[in-house]
């Protein structure tokens, strides 16, 4: 049991802290870069690429790097600390962690060694605008046709879904849920970006007959069910840098900004609510880490995700709306930085699954088992 | 004590309700409804509607063309007007610089503005705020200094909201900079937005809209007759509007209008199988809220079946901050039923994303606002344990 990162471990947050530092030296840069499609920095995202940071959780037979949830966790802390725009959980961590676990030796070898070069960026088209953070498609549909297959449906809101080189596609097969991989010039698909709130990037993804290759075969719930849970701790990971950076500007701020006549840091009303965000933001920092091990262990990552979806979720509430309030005015301006960091941690909160979602699915267990312990089982095998 | 409402007032409601949903164009409604952008053209035309049913300004002197209503009246007219979603008269003409013209104006400015101000032929902005004074109003330095029939101002101010529509400026400004107390060395003095030295800088907010302005003042010529009240009476006027300001801030009528929005989508959201509505957790948030904002309701009236001596309840206090918050919790539950969907925020033509869940997020990152303008939560608690409980 040990909470503290080894020396490369640090090495390594400290050269991605350096690189995006460059890439995002304030507030104002992210705000020009995500003004413009695809609402990413490309020569930022080929920078991540060099450092071999796309590669990261891909084997090295594949192309990538062989490191663990822990080295990815740290990449994702140091994207929310910027809120740097770039699409590495969609890319990486989600369409990459499902490439890498059903994926052929063929399509791995292509797939990951072009994400892992930059010059892929394939995301997963999974939500359904009738579904709601479930594993399952309903609405797309896959039809053999010879070798290959077809789809039909719409995907939406898909995260740099117009974007996107190659879609990871969930569809309805016999028996549950297949997945699928689709060009981005493929024919009878229709995207339609937009951006989101937070400055990324989401698109309306229309299938009408779209040639597809099956990644995997059969019913791949369980496949997605995992690669959803790891993309919810590395989530969990940015909420946790983008809440601390929250935090640290609101401090900062209460020690600069004057009111009748003393820096606000005077009041204990307010310092007393700085010290409460605190709280949260140390607690949520303790699941997500935790969460990481326990992936890391081989134990059950699906419920140790929805237990640190849980506590982050309502940490990045808390911390998003403190952090706008004890701002006062200015917090609800695009000219300052700290409402980004509330509109981003909002975003995280729908992406997967809010906290109350994660509640839900925890309480179907509580009669279960007696207690809680987060070394034993199911959490380390 | 008694329940119901008087025989009179009943009828009163339903003529407001009647008004409302038939006269007010229902385009401009929905808009409000769906917490889509409202242009000037239509703020004018909504409001003239009303002015000319006299129900824009019934809370101003019967002479100026106010009605001689009771608070639980003026209360009634506000809340059906917050549920039939009709954009309310703009508050800085009705309630901030109208209603202190009317009671600190002389006969000449009377005369001159308040028509045009209540039938939005003048759009005001409120010039208060500046970028070092905040909650702590009383430190402004804005300047107007005497300079034969002119007053001649310097300085800026900001927030100032909707700013870009305004055809003239209430302003604090400092007029006496060496008075021993700040409250007492500031006037009101109002000028045209055109004026030669005004300019106006956009901010945007954190939604991507456009509704708050910093405004510069360079040497700004405005003559001696556009001084509200007395030389350095400003304060004395402030404090008034402020108060006026929170009047009617529970906005219990429009947060019902979001809940009653929240139900009818939770219906039509399929979660687990079953529609979200009946989901036991959303449906005890929901029901927390309602019950919530009927506590909010129930207080809202009885300040107003209680101030009819003029003085304002003490429990009037707790309407801003706990208003405020009700507001708050029910952006959050759209975007909460919205889920997956609110990510879609800046979607167009080309999704299959309803509109109501498309807004849900900017609309409840843009009413983080509501806490902080008005007079913070903070300040409110402040007022709370100072004015009321003697801290
Ligand atoms: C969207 C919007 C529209 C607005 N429109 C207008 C307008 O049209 N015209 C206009 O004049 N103004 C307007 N305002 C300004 C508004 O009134 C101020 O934002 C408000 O008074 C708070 O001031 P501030 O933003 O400078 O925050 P600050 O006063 O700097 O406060 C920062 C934080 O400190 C807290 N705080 C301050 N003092 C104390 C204390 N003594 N004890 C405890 N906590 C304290 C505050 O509550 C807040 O949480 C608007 C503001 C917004 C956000």
């Amino acid at each position: 049991m040990n909470f503290d990162y080894d020396s490369e471990q640090n090495d390594l947050r400290e050269a991605v802290r350096g690189l995006l530092a460059r890439a995002y030296s304030d507030s104002e840069q992210r705000r020009t870069v995500v003004k413009t499609d695809p609402g990413f920095d490309e020569k930022t995202w080929s920078r991540l690429a060099e450092m071999g940071l796309l590669g990261l959780p891909f084997a090295e037979e594949d192309g990538g790097m062989g490191a663990g949830p822990v080295e990815v966790a740290i990449v994702a802390e140091e994207i929310g600390r910027v809120l740097a725009p770039e699409p590495f959980i969609e890319t990486v961590v989600l369409a990459g962690g499902l490439i890498s676990a059903v994926g052929s030796a063929e399509q791995k070898g292509e797939l990951l060694a072009g994400i892992s070069e930059g010059t892929t960026i394939a995301v997963f088209a999974h939500a359904e605008p009738g579904t709601r953070w479930t594993p399952a498609a309903e609405a797309v549909t896959a039809t053999q046709s010879g070798d290959g297959w077809t789809l039909t449906g719409v995907k939406e809101p898909v995260p740099s879904g117009a974007r996107a080189d190659v879609l990871v596609v969930s569809a309805v097969v016999d028996g549950g849920t297949g997945l699928f991989l689709v060009q981005g010039d493929a024919s009878g698909l229709t995207r339609t970006g937009y951006r989101t709130h937070d400055g990324t990037r989401a698109a309306n993804v229309r299938f009408e007959g779209t040639p597809a290759v099956a990644l995997g075969s059969g019913d791949q719930t369980p496949a997605i069910e995992r690669a959803l849970a790891e993309a919810r701790i590395a989530y969990g990971h940015e909420a946790i840098g983008a809440m601390d950076t929250a935090l640290r500007t609101t401090a900062e701020y209460l020690k600069t900004r004057k009111q009748f006549g003393v820096t606000l840091n005077k009041f204990q009303a307010l310092t007393f609510r700085a010290a409460d965000m605190y709280v949260s933001l140390e607690l949520a920092r303790s699941l997500a880490l935790w969460a990481s091990m326990v992936q890391e262990a081989g134990g059950d990552v699906v419920q140790a995700a929805d237990r640190a979806r849980l506590t982050v979720s309502r940490a990045g509430r808390h911390i998003g709306k403190e952090a706008i309030q004890l701002h006062g005015g200015i917090g609800v301006t695009a000219e300052y930085s700290v409402g980004h960091y509330t509109s981003r941690l909002t975003a995280i909160d729908h992406l997967l699954g809010d906290g109350d979602w994660a509640a839900d699915r925890l309480a179907q267990n509580v009669a279960s088992y007696d207690t809680v312990d987060p070394l034993g089982a199911p959490y380390a095998p | 004590m008694r329940l119901q409402l008087s025989p009179e007032l009943e009828a009163f409601r339903e003529e407001m309700r009647t008004f409302f949903t038939t006269q007010v164009p229902q385009e401009i409604r929905d808009k409000v409804a769906a917490h889509r952008h409202v242009s000037k053209e239509e703020y004018v035309e909504a409001q003239r509607v009303l002015n000319a049913a006299g129900l824009a300004v019934p809370h101003w002197p019967v002479e100026w063309g106010g009605k001689d209503w009771s608070p639980l009246q003026r209360h009634i007219w506000r809340e059906e007007m917050q549920l039939a979603n009709v954009p309310e008269p703009l508050a800085f003409n009705t309630s901030m610089i109208g209603p202190v013209l009317a009671a600190f104006g002389n006969q000449e400015q009377k005369e001159r503005f308040l028509a045009k101000t209540a039938n939005l032929d003048i759009w005001w902005c409120q010039g208060f705020s500046e970028p070092d004074a905040g909650s702590d109003l009383a430190s402004l330095r804005t300047t107007a200094v005497r300079d034969g029939d002119d007053w001649v101002v310097n300085g800026q101010k900001t927030w100032t909201t909707l700013g870009q529509h305004a055809d003239w400026i209430f302003c604090l400004v400092r007029t006496d900079p060496t008075a021993e107390k700040k409250q007492r060395g500031i006037s009101l003095l109002v000028f045209p937005m055109d004026t030669p030295g005004v300019t106006l800088r956009p901010i945007e907010l954190i939604d991507g809209g456009f509704e708050v302005n910093e405004v510069f003042f360079e040497d700004v010529r405005v003559p001696a007759e556009n001084l509200i009240g007395e030389e350095n009476q400003g304060w004395t006027m402030a404090k008034f509007l402020l108060g006026n300001e929170r009047v009617g801030i529970a906005r219990v009528g429009s947060t019902k209008s979001m809940l009653a929005q929240a139900k009818a989508h939770a219906r039509e959201i399929t979660s687990g199988g079953r529609p979200l509505a009946e989901d036991p957790r959303m449906a005890a948030r929901i029901a927390e809220i309602e019950n919530d904002l009927l506590a909010l309701e129930l207080t809202a009236l009885r300040v107003a079946a209680n101030s009819a001596d003029g003085k304002p309840h003490p429990a009037s206090s707790v309407l801003k901050l706990r208003g405020s918050e009700l507001q708050q919790a029910a952006t959050e539950l759209l975007v909460d039923i919205a889920g997956p969907l609110s990510l879609a925020s800046f979607a167009e033509e080309g999704s299959d994303v309803p509109d109501w869940a498309r807004v849900a997020t900017p609309h409840y990152l843009n009413y983080r606002k509501v806490s902080i303008y008005g007079g913070s939560n903070e300040v409110q608690r402040t007022i709370i344990a100072g004015s009321i409980l003697g801290l």
